[in-house]
């Protein structure tokens, strides 16, 4: 039985396919300006029994592809519990939205905050400045890295920042070490969102931004806390819905699929 | 006074919808056309009251587009709920119409933002209390044009109708009463005194000390003094007692439909009956108090009969937090379309307004007013310090409405509820009570994300 879990974000649409206990295909998309032209093309010749849907767009999905959906909160929950049963504590960073998740001892989920509605501290925010400074994404993280001081972010309104950022440059301020700075402002929003729902343990980080070494390393560091990032943590909650997906058709099957993927 | 209410028992089942406000034609009387009334008649009384005509029915229309995708599309719907929407679609015609008769017979029409304003005390000089619109983004750029940018939604609301002068009902009030609850409030009060003829301010405690009760005995004393003055009437303990009596009776009503709501499956969704909490503002107190007693009758047989409007087993969820103004649905339309349903109201526009009787017994008007006050005293709003009856009220509604979760509700940059909501959270959530902390306003554009945090905290709910 092959189960099929799609996440449509804000700038990124993921599928995640597990079959008999392990993935057998991922892939990835932007959303563009048409979420639904890029879900069909992302899912054209896949084969699959079941799927469900999760992220920004899954209501757009669900009347056209019939399937069931989850929140990316629980899909997130279910998909890294499955990676990694330790995992108590969630960070998922997307392109617009920030959510801290903890889950119970049981590994359910049992509380989350989510940023509020403007793309402060998230991937877009990182998109936005990076573009500011001219960089790539890459080289964005990889100069924030290399600077031994920052220049401080005040404001954490996009539009804000990025002037902020334009007349730092203007002062003569150095590009790497504006690029640490807009690097430290997004942790710090991270970070309180993570105090609130869980004051210590080890943090499971996923979402596109999780790709950002420099976000990863801060909140570390910030934190005095250890931040496990999975190998491709933009999937994971594709990867959650499919597990999910699995268990709307056979209960025993799902436990099969689970073990298969963290052993 | 009859006309509304007779007008609506002869509607026949079916007719709501044909009521309907229709896009394809230009003015729209309250949300909908009906075909009985003159067009014209409202058109002049919207002028006489110096609306501005346009904008007004551009509001109606935008609102009768509301109520049919959020009320009139759910399924199951008690039929009691028709007499709300035919009050909904004649909020700016028949009832206005309604004020301004009860004007012509001398009777003074006095409108509020608030639930520590006794209706009581307006009912006993024969006046009209109505409770004015705040509850819609409509304007802001108006009220942003004499209020800062990032004041709470109600406020920036009032603001926006009165200036945008699309509210009949601020322009019928012979009275605006204020009150110093939140510190918004208190200073735009300030602002709106020059806009209005009448502008009289209740101070109100903001502790629950013995000298917070004198001053707002006091307080209560003046501003029956304020509506004798201005009605021309003494309040007698035989006026002051039918005052009592009939706000008590419209209170027993809404709270027979709040213990209804207690049943698996609920017989009413949670914005129906919100919507019934709002209609309380601004409807004939009579009328309103039969009209929910009619509609708690069918209720009554529905939970009999084991009948509801969601399956049984739909999450439940109880709202707490900041009042809900007509026509603020949103969040309540979230939670009921992302598979929960809504029990309660922990609110101003709910229990919190309503759960209390006046005590009706004394043979002095001041004993009476005595009681008024220990009545509104007990009232729970968060610009009291400190607060802890608020949390008290929201686990004993938990456990009463068989609730699954709170959902605590939050207009931005309402101080008083924003900071309380940590504490009330980090109570609930100790007492087991898995809670939701939503901040949003009236603009349309976090619908997504909130309803994200909804469905997954429904989630959450159902993993336990």
């Amino acid at each position: 039985m092959k189960a099929a879990g799609i996440d449509i974000g804000s700038r990124t649409v993921k599928l995640a396919v597990v079959e008999g206990g392990v993935t057998i295909l991922t892939r990835k998309a932007l959303t563009s300006h048409d979420p639904l032209e890029a879900v069909r093309t992302l899912i054209r010749g896949v084969e699959y029994d079941v799927i469900v849907a999760t992220g920004y767009g899954r209501h757009l999905i669900k009347g056209h592809l019939d399937c069931q959906v989850i929140s990316e909160i629980k899909a997130f929950a279910l998909g890294a519990k499955a990676i990694y049963p330790a995992c108590r504590v969630i960070l998922d960073i997307g392109g617009q939205d920030t959510k801290a998740i903890s889950l119970n001892n049981t590994g359910e989920m049992s509380k989350f905050e989510m940023n509020d509605k403007c793309a402060a501290g998230t991937g877009r925010f990182l998109e936005i400045m990076a573009n500011a400074l001219s960089y790539t994404l890459e080289e964005f993280s990889r100069a924030a890295l290399s600077a031994e001081r920052f220049e401080n972010i005040n404001s954490m309104c996009t539009v804000f920042a990025e002037s902020e950022v334009i007349s730092l440059t203007a002062q003569g301020a150095l590009r790497h070490e504006v690029a640490l700075g807009i690097h430290r402002a997004i942790v710090s929003r991270s970070i309180a969102l993570l105090k609130r729902i869980a004051p210590s343990g080890e943090i499971f980080f996923a979402g596109g931004v999780a790709l950002n070494e420099c976000v990863r390393v801060l909140i570390a560091k910030e934190l005095n806390r250890s931040v496990v990032v999975p190998p491709d943590p933009q999937v994971v909650g594709a990867f959650g819905a499919a597990l999910h997906a699995a268990t709307q058709v056979n209960e025993e099957n799902f436990r099969l699929i689970v073990r298969g993927i963290t052993t | 006074m009859a006309s509304l209410y007779d007008r609506v028992r002869n509607v026949p089942a079916v007719a709501t919808r044909s009521l309907l406000w229709n896009p394809a034609q230009k003015v729209a009387a309250g949300f909908f056309i009906t075909q009985e009334v003159s067009m014209s008649d409202y058109k002049q009384m919207w002028l006489d009251l110096g609306l501005d005509l346009t904008a007004h029915d551009g509001l109606l229309s935008l609102l009768g587009q509301a109520y049919q995708d959020i009320f009139l599309s759910q399924k199951n719907r008690p039929e009691g709920m028709k007499y709300f929407d035919f009050v909904m679609s004649e909020v700016h015609g028949l009832r206005v119409k309604e004020l301004m008769d009860a004007k012509a017979e001398g009777r003074k029409v006095v409108g509020s933002y608030c639930v520590f304003v006794p209706e009581e005390l307006i009912l006993a000089v024969n006046g009209v209390s109505v409770g004015l619109c705040a509850g819609a983004e409509f304007n802001f750029d108006g009220a942003e044009e004499v209020l800062p940018r990032n004041l709470c939604p109600l406020i920036k609301s009032a603001f926006g109708f009165k200036r945008g002068l699309v509210c009949p009902y601020v322009e019928a009030s012979d009275i605006i009463v204020g009150e110093n609850t939140c510190d918004g409030k208190k200073k735009a009060y300030e602002v709106l005194s020059p806009m209005v003829k009448d502008l009289y301010i209740i101070d109100l405690p903001q502790m629950k000390s013995d000298t917070g009760r004198i001053l707002l005995r006091e307080e209560y004393r003046k501003f029956m003094t304020k509506l004798e003055d201005s009605s021309g009437k003494k309040i007698t303990v035989e006026t002051l007692k039918k005052g009592i009596e009939i706000t008590n009776a419209k209170r027993r009503a809404v709270k027979r439909l709040a213990d209804l709501r207690k049943a698996d499956p609920a017989p009413i969704s949670g914005i129906d009956a919100l919507l019934v909490n709002q209609v309380f503002f601004y409807d004939d107190p009579l009328r309103f108090t039969g009209s929910v007693n009619a509609l708690c009758d069918e209720l009554e047989e529905r939970v009999k009969k084991g009948e509801g409007v969601f399956p049984k087993g739909t999450t439940r969820m109880l709202i707490s937090g900041c009042p809900m103004a007509v026509p603020n649905w949103k969040v309540p339309f979230v939670i009921e379309t992302s598979g929960a349903v809504i029990v309660g109201e922990e609110s101003c526009v709910g229990e919190r307004g309503t759960q209390w009787l006046t005590e009706d017994k004394g043979n002095t008007v001041d004993e009476l007013i005595n009681n008024i006050t220990d009545r509104y005293f007990k009232i729970d709003c968060a610009v009291f310090t400190p607060n802890p009856s608020r949390v008290d009220h929201v686990k004993e509604m938990y456990n009463k409405y068989n609730a699954q979760g709170v959902i605590h509700y939050s207009l931005q940059s309402c101080h008083p509820y924003v900071v309380e909501s940590g504490p009330v959270e980090v109570a609930l959530e100790t007492a087991s009570i898995p809670t939701l902390r939503l901040e949003t306003d009236y603009s349309q554009e976090d619908a997504g994300q909130l309803k994200t945090r909804i469905e997954a905290f429904r989630e959450r709910i159902q993993a336990r």
